[in-house]
C-alpha cells in the first residue's frame, strides 16, 4: 500500500498554514504627484510587496499543498484528468503564436492556418461538417450550440420553448438551456440507466427545440437506441445536441455526427489533454451539420485563394467570446491531436475503456449499471460517498466525483483515463479497498495526511469570508 | 501507433484483459454496428519533434510585426518568475477544488487573487474568474435581472463599445429578453447629457468603461453612477487591474459591478485569450455567477480555504443556477495574482503612471509627423492614443505593416496606437516609418 503525506506548511503561531501574501509583506502606497489630476485618481493602494525570492517560495509552498495529475491518480469522473504532455506547452508558448487579435487576416496566416487545420481535425473526429473554435469551455460550447438551435428554429419561423435533458445530465446542460431562455423538461432515466424511449416520446413535442445528450452517458453507458432517439427528436422538428464531455470513450469507434447529432461541443481540456489549470482555462469548440453551419459564431475561418480568411456566416448567432476563444488552449489541443493521429487517438480510447473496466473489476463497491466505457459509477452503499472520498485522499490518490449522477445512490463516478498504468490502478483499487473496510467512525475524521484536515463547509457558507479584507474585520 | 501517454506494456494489457474476462479491448465497446466508425479520420501521427516542427511551420506564416495594438487586449512585460511558478504541474494539472484538503495551495492563490480585486475596486466580493471581459459583461447584464430593486429590461452601453464585446452581450441578453441600447460618446468619453436623456425606468444596467476603447480616461463616472442609481439601475464599470491601480476606485463612483480583462497582468498578448474579472457588492453575493473561494477552518482549527456558496452554481442548482459556467480561467487568475504581487503596489502604480505618460508623449511625437494630428481626443489617455491621418487610414495602416508595424485603423482618417513598456524601444522606428507613409 502506498503511503502518502502531502507537504504542509504550518505557520509558527499555529492557527494557519502558509500565511497570506498580505500577511507576509503588505505595503500601502499613497498616490501623489501622479500625472493625472487628483480628482481622477484614488488616494492610496495597499497590496502585497514580496521580494522575488519570497514570492517564489510562497507559490512553491502553495504548489506543494496542491494535488495535480502529475502528483498521482486522478480518476475524477466526467473530467477526464489525463496526462498533459509537456511539449504542447512549448508549442503554445511559441512567439509566433502570441499575436494580437486585431491583426489583419493577411498578416496572421499562420494563426488562421492552424485554426483551420484544427477545425478540420475536430470535424473529422466528431463527424461534423463545420466547427467553430470560439467557445472558451464546455458550458460555453453548450450555450453556443443551444443559441444555434434557437437561431435555426427562428429562421424557420418556428418558435420553440423547451429543451429536453435526461436527469443524469451534467448541471451545465440545465443551466445552459435556462440561460438561453428555454424551459427545461427533465427526462427520467430508464431502469437500465439509459434514455427511456417511452418517456422520451412523452417529453418531446412541437415545443422541443433540442434534446441534450451525452453518449456514452454520465454512467458510461452507450445509448444503444441512439438512432431511435434521433428519429423521435427529428420527427418532432427538434435538434439533437451532443455534450462532448465523454468523447474520450469513443475516439475512432463512433462519431456523434454518424449517430444523428446535429450540433456538439468538444471538450478539449478533457479529450485532447490540455491541462485543467486548477479550474480552467479550457476550450469548447462546437461542431455542426452543414445545415446549421450558416448559424455559427462570427467570425469563422475558411480557405481563400492560397490562404485563409475570416468571414461572417450568413445567419451567425454573433459572438460567445470577445475574441477568438481560448487560443493557447486550442494550440495545445492541436499539438496533441497532431502527435497522436488516428491510431494514437483510437488507442487512447481503448486504454481508457480498458482501465475503467479493470478498475471496476478490482474494487469492492458495486457498480449497478453497465456495460460501461471510459468511466463507471459505483455506489458507496451504506457509506457516505463524501466520506469515502475523504478517506481515499489519505492514500495518495484523488477520489472520484461524488454524489452525481443522482440516479446512483452515494455515487462514486470514476474515470481513470488511459494515463494510469496497471500498477497505479492497483494502487487506486487498494485505496478503494482500504476505505471500504474502514468503519464510519474513522472516515468521518479523514483525511489526516493531506495539507489541511477536513474543512468546515457549513461555516464557510454561513459566514462568507471571501477576501483577506473580510478576515481583518472578523478576526 | 499506440498512445505515447498510455503506459501499458503488452503483458499488462493482457493481464488486465484477463482480469476483465474478455479477449480483446474492442469487446468492451458497446457500440451498435449501425453507428460504428472504422477509425479512419485521416489524421497522421507525428513524433514529438515532428509535431513541434509542424506547429512551428504553420505558425511561422504569421508576419513578424511590432504591434502597437490594444483596444481591449494589452501587452505588458511578464516577469519570468510567473511562467516558472505557474507552470509547476501541481498548479497546471490540477482542477476545480472539489476536494479542498488536497487543494489548499490553489484555493489560497485564488483567495489572494479575489482579495487583490477587492482592494483594486473597493467593492466587497470578487469571483475567482469568468472567461473574459465580454462574457463577464454578459453575466453582469443577467445579474441585473436577479436583483430585486431593478425592474428595467434595457442595458445601455457606450456606442464606442468594441463590436465583439457588444455581440457577446447581445447573446447573453437574448435568453432573459433584455434589450441592448447605446448612448453616444463625445470626444472619446461618455456624453453624459445624452445618457441622461436616454435613462428612464426601463433601464436595468448602465455600462461605462475607463479607459474607453479609444484609450481615454472617463472623467464623469460619478455622474454616470448617479444616473443609474436615480433609475434603480445597476452601474457596471469596465476597467482593468493596471488602470484601477491609479484611477478612482469604482466603489467611490457608485459602481455596483466591475468587469474587465485581468489577463493584461500575467499573460499579455495571446490572440484575445483573457481573464474575466467580476467584482460586486456584498448585497448581490447570492446572485454572483461563478466560483467563490472562502476562508473556513479545518479539523485542526487552522484557517483553511474552500469553494463556497456553491448553491448558486449549476452543479447544485441546475436550471436555477446564477450562470452555466463550470470550467473557468483559474490558472490565468493565478498568473495575474503572481504578476501583481511581483510588481507590488509601487510597481503597479508606476506601471499605471507609465500608461498615462507614454501615450501622452507619443501623441506629441505623432503630432509632429507631417500628415498626422494627435491626439484627436482632449482627455487623458491610458495606454493608447487616437490620431488623425490626412491620408486614408487604410493606406497608412497597410504601408506601416509593410514597414513592420501594426496599428489600428478605426476610421477613414483615424488610427489608434497603443504603447506600453513592451514596445518602448520600437517607438522611434514607428515614428520614422509613419513619417514616410503619412505624408
Ligand atoms: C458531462 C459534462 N458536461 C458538460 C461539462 C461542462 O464543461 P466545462 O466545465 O468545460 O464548461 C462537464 C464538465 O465538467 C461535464 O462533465
Amino acid at each position: 500500500m502506498t503511503i502518502y503525506s502531502q507537504a504542509s506548511w504550518t505557520d509558527e503561531d499555529g492557527d494557519r498554514y502558509e500565511p497570506l501574501l498580505s500577511e507576509k509583506a503588505s505595503k500601502t502606497v499613497d498616490i501623489e504627484d501622479s500625472p493625472l489630476p487628483d480628482e481622477l485618481t484614488r488616494d492610496s493602494l495597499e497590496l502585497p510587496a514580496p521580494a522575488e525570492p519570497e514570492l517564489a517560495r510562497h507559490y512553491t509552498r502553495l504548489s506543494q499543498m496542491n494535488y495535480g495529475v502529475e502528483s498521482g491518480p486522478f480518476p475524477l469522473g466526467s473530467c477526464t484528468m489525463k496526462y498533459n504532455p509537456s511539449f504542447t506547452e512549448d508549442i503554445a508558448a511559441l512567439p509566433a503564436a502570441a499575436v494580437h487579435p486585431d491583426r489583419p487576416d493577411r498578416t496572421v496566416q499562420g494563426t488562421l492556418g492552424l485554426s483551420y487545420r484544427l477545425q478540420d481535425y475536430l470535424g473529422r473526429i466528431g463527424g461534423m461538417d463545420a466547427v467553430t473554435l470560439q467557445p472558451p469551455a464546455g458550458a460555453a460550447g453548450e450555450f453556443t450550440g443551444i443559441q444555434i438551435a434557437k437561431a435555426y428554429h427562428q429562421h424557420n419561423g418556428d418558435d420553440r420553448s423547451e429543451v429536453v435533458i435526461p436527469d443524469s445530465a451534467h448541471g451545465t446542460n440545465f443551466a445552459t438551456a435556462a440561460m438561453a431562455g428555454y424551459d427545461v423538461v427533465e427526462l427520467p432515466s430508464g431502469d437500465d440507466g439509459r434514455v427511456d424511449i417511452e418517456a422520451l416520446e412523452a417529453a418531446v413535442s412541437q415545443e422541443t427545440a433540442a434534446l441534450m445528450l451525452t453518449n456514452p452517458n454520465t454512467l458510461g453507458l452507450f445509448e444503444r437506441d441512439i438512432e431511435r432517439i434521433a428519429d423521435i427528436v427529428h420527427d418532432a422538428g427538434g435538434l439533437l445536441y451532443y455534450d462532448g464531455a465523454n468523447l474520450n470513450a469513443l475516439l475512432g469507434r463512433a462519431r456523434p455526427g454518424d449517430m444523428g447529432f446535429d450540433v456538439m461541443h468538444y471538450n478539449v481540456h478533457k479529450t485532447f489533454a490540455t491541462p485543467h489549470g486548477g479550474g480552467g482555462p479550457g476550450a469548447g469548440p462546437v461542431g455542426v451539420t452543414e445545415e446549421l453551419a450558416p448559424f455559427l459564431p462570427d467570425p469563422h475561418v475558411r480557405q481563400s485563394d492560397g490562404g485563409y480568411e475570416y468571414y461572417s456566416p450568413d445567419h451567425s448567432i454573433g459572438k460567445v467570446h470577445g475574441y477568438y476563444g481560448n487560443w493557447p488552449v486550442l494550440v495545445k489541443a492541436f499539438a496533441y491531436i497532431t502527435r497522436l493521429g488516428d491510431a494514437g487517438l483510437a488507442d487512447a480510447s481503448a486504454k481508457a475503456v480498458l482501465n475503467a473496466n479493470y478498475l471496476a473489476e478490482r474494487i469492492p463497491y458495486e457498480v449497478p449499471f453497465g456495460p460501461f466505457h471510459h468511466e463507471f459509477v459505483a455506489s458507496a452503499g451504506e457509506q457516505d460517498a463524501a466520506d469515502v472520498a475523504k478517506g481515499m485522499l489519505d492514500h495518495g490518490v484523488h477520489p472520484p466525483t461524488t454524489k452525481w449522477p443522482e440516479i446512483v445512490d452515494e455515487a462514486l463516478m470514476t474515470e481513470p483515463t488511459e494515463g494510469e498504468s496497471k500498477r497505479s490502478l492497483d494502487q487506486l483499487a487498494a485505496a478503494f479497498e482500504a476505505v471500504h473496510a474502514e468503519d464510519d467512525g474513522t472516515l468521518a475524521s479523514a483525511p489526516r495526511r493531506t495539507a489541511a484536515g477536513r474543512i468546515d463547509q457549513v461555516s464557510a457558507a454561513r459566514n462568507p469570508r471571501l477576501s483577506w479584507q473580510s478576515l481583518d474585520s472578523d478576526d | 501507433m499506440t498512445s505515447p501517454y498510455a503506459p501499458h506494456t503488452e503483458a499488462e494489457t493482457e493481464a488486465m484483459l484477463e482480469a476483465v474476462g474478455v479477449d480483446d479491448i474492442e469487446a468492451l465497446f458497446d457500440v451498435p454496428d449501425a453507428v460504428a466508425f472504422d477509425g479512419a479520420f485521416g489524421i497522421p501521427a507525428h513524433g514529438e519533434r515532428e509535431a513541434r516542427r509542424e506547429a512551428a511551420r504553420l505558425l511561422g506564416r504569421n508576419d513578424d510585426l511590432t504591434e502597437f495594438l490594444g483596444r481591449g487586449h494589452y501587452a505588458h512585460y511578464v516577469p519570468s518568475v510567473v511562467d516558472d511558478l505557474a507552470s509547476r504541474s501541481e498548479f497546471l494539472t490540477s482542477y476545480t477544488q472539489y476536494q479542498p484538503e488536497v487543494a489548499q495551495g490553489f484555493l489560497q492563490a485564488l483567495f489572494e487573487y479575489q482579495s487583490m480585486l477587492v482592494e483594486l475596486t473597493g467593492l466587497d466580493v470578487a469571483n475567482c474568474s469568468m472567461y473574459d471581459e465580454a462574457t463577464a459583461l454578459g453575466e453582469a447584464a443577467t445579474l441585473s435581472q436577479r436583483v430585486r430593486s431593478v425592474s428595467g429590461e434595457t442595458i445601455l452601453v457606450p456606442d464606442h463599445l468594441r463590436s465583439g464585446k457588444r455581440a457577446v452581450l447581445e447573446n447573453y441578453a437574448d435568453g432573459p429578453g433584455l434589450t441592448v441600447g447605446s448612448y453616444p460618446m463625445a470626444d472619446g468619453q461618455a456624453d453624459v447629457d445624452a445618457l441622461a436623456e436616454l435613462c428612464d425606468d426601463d433601464v436595468a444596467m448602465v455600462y461605462a468603461e475607463t479607459p474607453t476603447v479609444r484609450g481615454v480616461i472617463e472623467e464623469r463616472l460619478a455622474d454616470i453612477g448617479a444616473l443609474a442609481e436615480d433609475h434603480d439601475a445597476l452601474f457596471c464599470l469596465g476597467s482593468d487591474p493596471v488602470a484601477l491601480a491609479l484611477l478612482e476606485r469604482p466603489a467611490d463612483v457608485g459602481a455596483d459591478v466591475v468587469v474587465g480583462d485581468a489577463a493584461s497582468l500575467g499573460t499579455g498578448t495571446a490572440y484575445g485569450f483573457g481573464l474575466g474579472m467580476f467584482v460586486t457588492r456584498e448585497e448581490y453575493l447570492r446572485q454572483v455567477p461563478g466560483r467563490l473561494v472562502g476562508a473556513s477552518e479545518d479539523s485542526d482549527g487552522r484557517r483553511a480555504y474552500t469553494l463556497t456558496l456553491q448553491t448558486r452554481e449549476q452543479h447544485i442548482r441546475k436550471e436555477r443556477a446564477t450562470s452555466n459556467i463550470c470550467t473557468n480561467q483559474a490558472w490565468v487568475a493565478l498568473r495575474a495574482a503572481m504578476h501583481a504581487a511581483w510588481l507590488g503596489p509601487d510597481g503597479l502604480v508606476d506601471l499605471a503612471e507609465d500608461c498615462v505618460t507614454r501615450p501622452r508623449d507619443l501623441a506629441e511625437r505623432l503630432d509632429e509627423v507631417v500628415g498626422v494630428q494627435s491626439p484627436v481626443h482632449d482627455g487623458h489617455n491610458f495606454r493608447e492614443v487616437v490620431a488623425h491621418t490626412d491620408q486614408p487610414a487604410h493606406a497608412v495602416v497597410e504601408d506601416l505593416a509593410a514597414e513592420g508595424y501594426a496599428v489600428h485603423e478605426i476610421g477613414e482618417h483615424m488610427i489608434q496606437v497603443a504603447a506600453t513598456e513592451v514596445t518602448a524601444e520600437a517607438e522611434d522606428g514607428l515614428i520614422g516609418a509613419l513619417s514616410e507613409v503619412a505624408k
